[in-house]
């Protein structure tokens, strides 16, 4: 199979066409305009439609409508432009309408900067905009399992009926490394008979994101709070390096788990017994997997490009069974393997002992 | 003996759920009359709105789609983009499509999509209970302009059909009311006529509906629709606003 | 023998009134009874004097009424 070098905004936007994407809705956005720019050129080429929104409000709802016929659509963008879209991001989770939404998130709040952050979890994963709902959240750290896990995206999608956010960020967008693009083989999904195509011979249809009875309305929560429960079952992904019995385990996701890898092997030189932890699916969160290896740990240490917010997802995940600690960089500054690894050295000295 | 008036096909046979002459209704059996006549009822998608016309699915016996409030012409984009065959419409209320929507609109407009949007204006917010609407006229009481409407203050009510006309994708533009037979007539043309500017790919089309909500006007529904042809026609003079007849475009 | 007939089902007039208006021979009128959902229907007062037209059944908002014509 043959290895490309190519940047990840332009890999997610490939590998969406090859998932079966036919259509994409957008409104530029730094930093990941290079995503639209390829598809801009690439959807027609296999017969699809690429079309620059007015807005992201308008792209969200142009992926309403597209969506509701049945067909593989994505959006993308980033920091204000995502906040734009969860009005449609909360009716597209009650309507059950699958669609891909590509966050490559930068620094906020408010316009923020253009600089990669993690500062989207929380809208990403504890829903973003109004009602019980929630999105699939996937986090890739390298350009490969972007690929991947667009491919995945898509059949979550369409599986679950629920939309999906790959949730990156400016430095996954802007990065440059090999990948191969390896058709997954995902068991087969049920036809869309709720698609609305126009009724032809057949009964009509129709797809409303409300529902005035409050017995009704009740019953769509309740259909959606079992989806997300059966997500929790069966979709949960993680991967773990390291020692199985760590002094500390790490936990980050997205390209945080790359600079933590780094100090895992750093930490190992040094004598330290390290262990990361990386959620792949940030929602559904690997609980109880995260529970399990953190009870081997003397204590967790989660590092992100925000100020604490996948913290809180493992600070429920523990239980406060091990003490859990935390290290953020924001607004674009990023975490440095000597300044983890320094801080290691100090939890380890000062604060682990104390705990346990 | 033979039928002279008869409900359409595609209107669904159940009671509408809009107050006591409330034009919503009329304006729904007009668009399910057009479908009728175009055979068209088996490849339509409708577009409904958030207002309160939000049930229109419930009537018209075709496949609609209803999403966020005014974001139906981004909608309808969206599914006529996926399935270019299909006959899409937007059926929208004044708040949704003059005043939270208006950007989606007009851009629905200027890109010239291919969709037939159907524009009920009554001077309020009739959903939410009677609030002022960006087409309120200069005077006019609601619930939040309850000394009238101030354009010092309010602004002027918006001539949104006007404001599509000037938009370069925009093949048929028009405007109507409902309170007369002979006014009905020429509603239906209309209607005709925007639905065909679809289908013959001329570019996009909306009508204006001008309607009266005797509930949260405050009068019964006879001093409704006089009230509508004194004070709602001179300012929102009815007719055709744009009629683009030649517009060639390549089908995509 | 009436020229045409005008048939008004009860349960979707909301008696409104504009049809009683319309009609150009004025014989609609609002019943004094009320139907199932509480709205008083308009009836058909001196059928042998409809003409047919159509009238009330175009300005309805509710689609309450059925034209016929010899
Ligand atoms: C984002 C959002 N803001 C506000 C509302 C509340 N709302 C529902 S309908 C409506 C206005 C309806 O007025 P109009 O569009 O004129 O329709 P009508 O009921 O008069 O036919 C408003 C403000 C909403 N549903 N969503
Ligand atoms: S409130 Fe006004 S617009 Fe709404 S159904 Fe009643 S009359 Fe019609
Ligand atoms: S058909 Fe004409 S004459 Fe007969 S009741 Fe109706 S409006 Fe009156
Ligand atoms: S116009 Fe229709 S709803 Fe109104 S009174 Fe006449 S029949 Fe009844
Ligand atoms: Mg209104």
């Amino acid at each position: 199979m043959e290895k490309v070098l190519m940047r990840g905004n332009e890999a997610v936007a490939e590998a969406a066409v090859r998932a079966g994407c036919r259509l994409y809705f957008g409104y530029p956005i730094t930093p990941q305009n290079e995503i639209s720019e390829y598809l801009s050129f690439r959807l027609p080429q296999v017969g699809g439609v690429f079309l620059q929104a007015e807005s992201e409000v308008a792209a969200i709802h142009m992926i309403y409508g597209a969506a509701s016929t049945g067909a593989r659509v994505m959006t993308s963008s980033s920091g204000p432009g995502i906040s734009l879209m969860q009005e449609g991001l909360s009716s597209l989770a009650a309507a059950e309408l699958p669609c891909v939404v590509v966050n490559m998130s930068r620094g906020g709040p408010g316009v923020g900067n253009i600089q990669p952050a993690q500062s989207d979890y929380f809208q990403a994963v504890k829903g973003g905009g109004h009602g019980d709902y929630r999105l699939i959240v996937l986090a890739p750290s390298t350009v490969q399992e972007l690929v991947d896990l667009t491919y995945r995206a898509f059949y979550l999608a369409d599986k679950y009926r629920n939309p999906v956010e790959i949730l990156g960020d400016g430095m996954l967008g802007q990065m440059m490394e090999p990948v191969v693009f390896r058709d997954p083989e995902f068991p087969p999904l049920p036809p869309k008979d709720w698609a609305v195509r126009g009724k032809g011979n057949g009964p009509r249809k129709w797809i409303v994101c409300f529902d005035l009875d409050p017995k009704g309305l009740e019953e769509l929560n309740l259909r959606l709070w079992r989806k997300y429960r059966r997500l929790e079952e069966e979709e949960v992904d993680y991967v773990t390096f390291g020692c199985s019995e760590p002094e500390v385990l790490l936990v980050g996701f997205g390209t945080v788990g790359r600079i933590l890898r780094s100090v895992v092997r750093e930490g190992e030189k040094e004598g330290l017994k390290l262990a990361l932890f990386r959620p792949i699916t940030l929602f559904p969160f690997p609980k109880k997997a995260l529970q399990e290896y953190a009870r081997k740990a003397r204590a967790v240490l989660v590092v992100e490009m925000n100020l604490g917010q996948m913290l809180e997802d493992v600070e429920l995940a523990v239980r406060g069974e091990v003490p859990v600690f935390f290290l953020g960089h924001t607004g674009g500054v990023i975490p440095t393997v000597e300044e983890v690894l320094e801080y290691i050295h100090f939890l380890l000295a000062k604060e682990v002992r104390v705990w346990k | 003996m033979e039928v002279v008036f008869k409900r359409p096909r595609t209107l669904l046979k159940k009671p509408f759920t809009y107050c006591p002459g409330c034009h919503h209704g009329l304006a729904q059996r007009l668009i399910a009359e057009v479908i009728d006549e175009l055979n068209i009822a088996d490849r339509t998608i409708g577009v409904g709105p958030i207002g309160c016309s939000v049930y229109i699915y419930e009537f018209i016996d075709v496949d609609f789609v209803v999403g966020a409030h005014g974001r139906a012409p981004a909608i309808a984009t969206g599914i006529k983009r996926a399935l270019p065959d299909c006959v899409v419409f937007s059926y929208q209320g004044d708040g949704d499509i003059a005043a939270i929507g208006t950007s989606e609109i007009i851009h629905v407009a200027n890109r010239g999509e291919l969709i037939t949007a159907f524009f009920v204006n009554n001077a309020v917010f009739g959903m939410t209970g009677g609030q002022m609407a960006p087409t309120t006229l200069v005077g006019q009481k609601t619930k939040t302009t309850p000394f009238g409407r101030n354009p010092e203050v309010h602004g002027f009510p918006f001539r949104l059909g006007e404001c599509l006309s000037v938009a370069e994708g925009s093949a048929y533009i028009a405007r109507v009311a409902l309170t007369r037979p002979q006014f009905i007539r020429q509603a239906k043309e209309c209607i005709r006529k925007a639905f065909l500017a679809q289908i013959e790919q001329k570019g996009f089309a909306l009508v204006e509906i001008l309607s009266p909500c005797p509930t949260n006007w405050g009068m019964s529904p006879k001093e409704a629709v006089d009230w509508l042809e004194q004070h709602m026609i001179p300012y929102f003079p009815l007719g055709e606003l744009k009629v683009k007849e030649c517009l060639s475009r390549e089908t995509s | 023998m009436a020229r045409a007939r005008v048939i008004i089902d009860r349960e979707f007039c909301k008696g409104c009134a504009l049809c009683t208006y319309a009609c150009p021979k004025k014989i609609l009128v609002i019943s004094s009874d009320f139907n199932s959902r509480g709205y008083y229907p308009v009836t058909v007062q001196d059928v042998e004097k409809c003409i047919g037209c159509g009238f009330c059944a175009q300005v309805c908002p509710d689609v309450a009424i059925t034209v016929y014509r010899e």
